[in-house]
């Protein structure tokens, strides 16, 4: 199928590739992570590279933009050797990469974030007009309103990933990599951003997307690539191609469901359960206003809404992580007000934190440490640490969470993203909560991975514990939750439960002021 | 306990054994080669014994320095400190002694344990409660200290009582063994650090709390508190300190200690503990110490570099044991 759809690919055969890659090969100290690899972009065309963590893409993304060089293969520029020892010389091959993660300065202005370092200076003195007007002219073309003298810490994470593509644009613009350019967007943010990306390709810029939602790969690309365990699996044509045959090629099996079917239907009732976690007219200084929600045992509860709309702060709060006023908080039925997340461990809430690099796991330390760090007091209850223990811990936790690790000595930063998730929800379990709060409990992480932590939720509810989810996904709330709400500028804006979940719903209700009355209307309308 | 005194250097605590934790021991037992081949006198039990003698001051100094910045702090007032604990000290025990005799000894000591502590507790919660930046915090008590000690010395000295003098003086000059006491007391201050740092839950946090603030917070454990503690283990190291070199200074004048915090932090740092925090290597630091002044009195038996270029090759040896810690970690 693959050598079919490369000669049925849209751009004309005759034209050399903007960019081609044969058999390229890359090891790490003996270790093979990427082998022959081979694929071509052409000017005019969105080629998306897909495949789980682990599978090469990042690999094989610094191989093309001079971040890494080949141990094997070649790379050819319109059919001529090239040869990149830095990506400098990359970009001035003209190939410019995205970043998945946004690097920017945020002291700096937009301005000079996108001029770091090729400053333009007449005679050696900067000059700031003419960068501020290229670097205006520049977001312009891709749309992006914001101001070039505004500082980038005082702008929106969608408009930070738009300044970034500004800055990957600005004079190279024959191949863009987009490294998973929405996985910090939300849902409302990504589709500018995707018009964006036709643009461009409309423009006769070559493209390598790579991404994990399957869904965007779908609208955008011209031909799909699909990695695994670092080899081919083949170059597709993206007509006909949908997310469920994609994700079967990553994953080399058939896929069934993403999500474990509800096996407790009584459990859906949800109504009759006696309330796990009841949160009254909750109010975070800035973020949060008059909320008050319940939590009912053994339910999974979703919170949606943009970026922004107080979910994550509104559990900060709760936790007393930030400064918040609560009307009333029961745990169980019972009055409670948590001072610290300690405190609210010990009283068994658990919350496991959206960015698990930076507040969740300390990546330059070993497994075991990261996996008690939460508990200290639970599992070393004498002054001196029991590190037998600790190693029995660890050895369950790996076992019972699927852990896929090299060694245990191994640091959690050498983690996958997936594996980290796990390593994160085996440290929050350790304190045995009786209410977990996830925020955003598959970000970054492959499929594998999230079918299997969507298993371990339903697993935990199953044992009587209540889960809260927050998440920008929507597919993944639908797919989880027995209940969802929707959070749109501090409050709750509508609660959706059974035929209702659904992602026009969701998306209604985080971004409109509609309220639930009106949504319900509207879908019966249509 | 006994595993750790047997074999410091090795990475028994589950560390990562690489070139910055042996680094510090091979760079000694160079230092000790070079030493011999210059001059063989060099190597002789006397001199030894007075160069980690002398080393142990700094050295549990920056035993306690070890927790403050594993924990992602840092203390510039340790200088000033142990002067205006010895001062302090002094004018107790000369207050006391002509009706309490040498008595007066063991409350001096008490008072300046006593002072230590709060001495670190005080840069401790300017730092956390205060959310004042460590450097700053501690630049402003080095002044206050140090201003301190010049007001109660009246800007002379404050020398102790002669009554005193000889009573007090084994406790620096005498041994055990042929052990001196100032070596036993560095060793049993860095038996209790390692054991603190490596095996107890507080030293788990220490390190986690320098690792990343907000994962430390979001695992519910008390920054501040944590903070604060390494401060006040800081002070105490610092009390111990002057409490052994009383003899050997004397007195307590205002350039007392001038400086040593400069020291302390080198002997932290080339003992392969990172200096923006997460990382704490106990006997690393003891290694430092004495890397400091061997290198030193080599300087000062050899003919070959001037001694008062010492404070200059500490600087380079600073400088290259970064160098050494950056390539490794590639």
């Amino acid at each position: 199928m693959s050598g079919a759809s490369l000669a049925l690919a849209p751009a004309g055969d005759t034209a050399e590739p903007v960019l081609r890659a044969e058999h390229l090969a890359k090891e790490f100290s003996g270790v093979r992570v990427l082998s022959d690899v081979s694929l071509d972009i052409r000017a005019g065309e969105i080629h998306a590279v897909i495949g789980e963590n682990g599978a090469g893409k990042s690999t094989l993304m610094r191989l093309l933009s001079g971040y890494l060089k080949p141990s094997e293969g070649a790379l050819f520029m319109d059919g001529a050797p090239v040869d990149f020892h830095a990506p400098a010389d990359a970009q001035a091959a003209g190939i410019a990469l995205v970043h998945q993660e946004i690097l920017l300065a945020d002291a700096l202005t937009v301005t000079e974030n996108i001029f770091i370092g090729r400053e333009i200076a007449r005679f050696g003195r900067l000059d700031e007009r003419a960068m501020r007007e290229a670097a205006a002219a520049q977001l312009a073309e891709i749309g992006c309103k914001v101001s070039p003298t505004a500082l980038v810490r005082d702008i929106s994470l969608a408009n930070r990933q738009l300044v970034q593509i500004a800055k990957a644009l600005l004079g190279t613009r024959r191949v863009v990599i987009f490294d998973e350019p929405t996985a910090v967007l939300t849902h409302d943010e990504v589709d500018p951003l995707l018009d964006i990306i036709v643009e461009l390709k409309q423009r006769g810029v070559a493209i390598l997307y790579i991404s994990h939602r399957l869904d965007e790969v779908e609208r955008l690309a011209d031909r799909v690539t699909v990695l695994r365990d670092g080899r081919m699996v083949g170059t597709y044509d993206a007509q006909g191609l949908t997310p469920h045959r994609m994700a079967s090629l990553m994953v080399g099996r058939e896929f069934a469901s993403l999500y474990p079917a509800r096996q407790d239907p009584a459990r859906l009732a949800g109504g009759d359960a006696a309330p796990a976690l009841e949160i009254e007219n909750a109010h975070v200084p800035g973020f949060v206003r008059e909320v008050s929600l319940t939590l009912h045992k053994g339910e999974i509860l979703g919170l949606a809404g943009m970026i922004g709309a107080g979910r994550t702060e509104l559990f900060e709060g709760l936790l007393g992580l930030r400064p918040a006023s609560f009307g009333a908080v029961r745990l169980h039925g019972e009055l409670a007000a948590f001072r610290s997340p300690a405190h609210a461990a010990e009283l068994g809430i658990g919350y496991l934190t959206e960015d698990r690099k930076g507040k969740g796991l300390l990546l330059e330390e070993r497994l075991a440490p990261n996996l008690t760090l939460a508990a200290l007091d639970r599992v070393h209850p004498a002054a001196g640490l029991d590190l037998a223990r600790e190693a029995q811990l660890l050895d369950r936790a790996v076992a019972s969470y699927d852990i896929r690790l090299r060694s245990r000595e191994a640091k959690a930063g050498q983690l996958s993203g997936g594996n980290q998730q796990k390593l994160l929800l085996a440290k929050v379990m350790l304190n045995e909560p009786s209410v977990l709060i996830i925020d955003e409990p598959t970000r970054g992480i492959d499929i594998a991975n999230k079918s299997q932590i969507y298993a371990f939720i339903h697993a935990l509810v199953r044992e009587g514990r209540s889960c809260i989810v927050i998440s920008s996904e929507m597919q993944e709330l639908i797919g989880l939750c027995d209940r969802i709400l929707v959070m749109r500028a501090g409050r709750i804006n509508g609660e959706l439960a059974g035929e209702a979940m659904t992602e026009s719903n969701v998306a209604l209700c985080a971004t409109s002021s509609a309220t639930n009355e009106n949504i319900s209307g509207r879908t019966s309308d249509g | 306990m006994a595993d750790l005194a047997a074999a410091p250097p090795r990475a028994q605590h589950g560390w990562s054994i690489g070139w910055g934790d042996a680094g510090p021991f091979l760079a000694l037992a160079a230092l000790v080669l070079i030493g011999f081949l210059i001059n063989p006198d060099f190597l002789s039990a006397n001199n030894i014994a007075n160069v980690v003698t002398r080393s142990a001051f700094i050295g549990i100094i920056a035993i306690g320095a070890t927790f403050v910045i594993s924990s992602g702090g840092l203390d510039l007032s340790v200088g000033s400190m142990a002067a205006f604990i010895t001062g302090v000290m002094i004018l107790v025990m000369n207050w006391a002694a002509p009706s309490v005799g040498t008595a007066a000894i063991p409350l001096g000591m008490a008072v300046a344990l006593v002072t230590g502590i709060a001495c670190g507790l005080l840069n401790g919660t300017i730092v956390t409660i205060g959310r004042i930046e460590p450097f700053i915090a501690t630049l402003g008590t080095m002044g206050i200290f140090r201003a301190l000690i010049t007001y109660m010395t009246d800007g002379g000295t404050v020398a102790i009582d002669r009554s005193l003098r000889d009573a007090y003086r084994p406790v620096y000059f005498g041994d055990v063994l042929g052990v001196p006491i100032p070596i036993l007391v560095s060793l049993a201050v860095a038996l209790v650090a390692a054991y603190v740092l490596y095996r107890t839950r507080y030293g788990r946090r220490c390190v986690a709390v320098g690792a990343n603030e907000d994962v430390a917070r979001y695992s519910g454990i008390s920054v501040a508190r944590v903070r604060t503690m390494a401060f006040v283990i800081q002070g105490a190291c610092v009390a111990i300190a002057a409490i052994c070199y009383v003899p050997r200074l004397g007195a307590a004048t205002p350039t007392t200690g001038l400086l040593w915090e400069l020291q302390v932090i080198t002997a932290v740092v080339i003992g392969g503990t990172a200096l923006r925090g997460g990382r704490g290597r106990v006997w690393g630091t003891v290694a430092g110490a004495v890397i400091l002044e061997f290198i030193a009195n080599l300087m000062v038996l050899s003919d070959f570099v001037s001694e008062y270029l010492v404070a200059a090759v500490q600087g380079v040896i600073i400088i290259i044991a970064m160098l050494i810690q950056r390539m490794s970690k590639r």
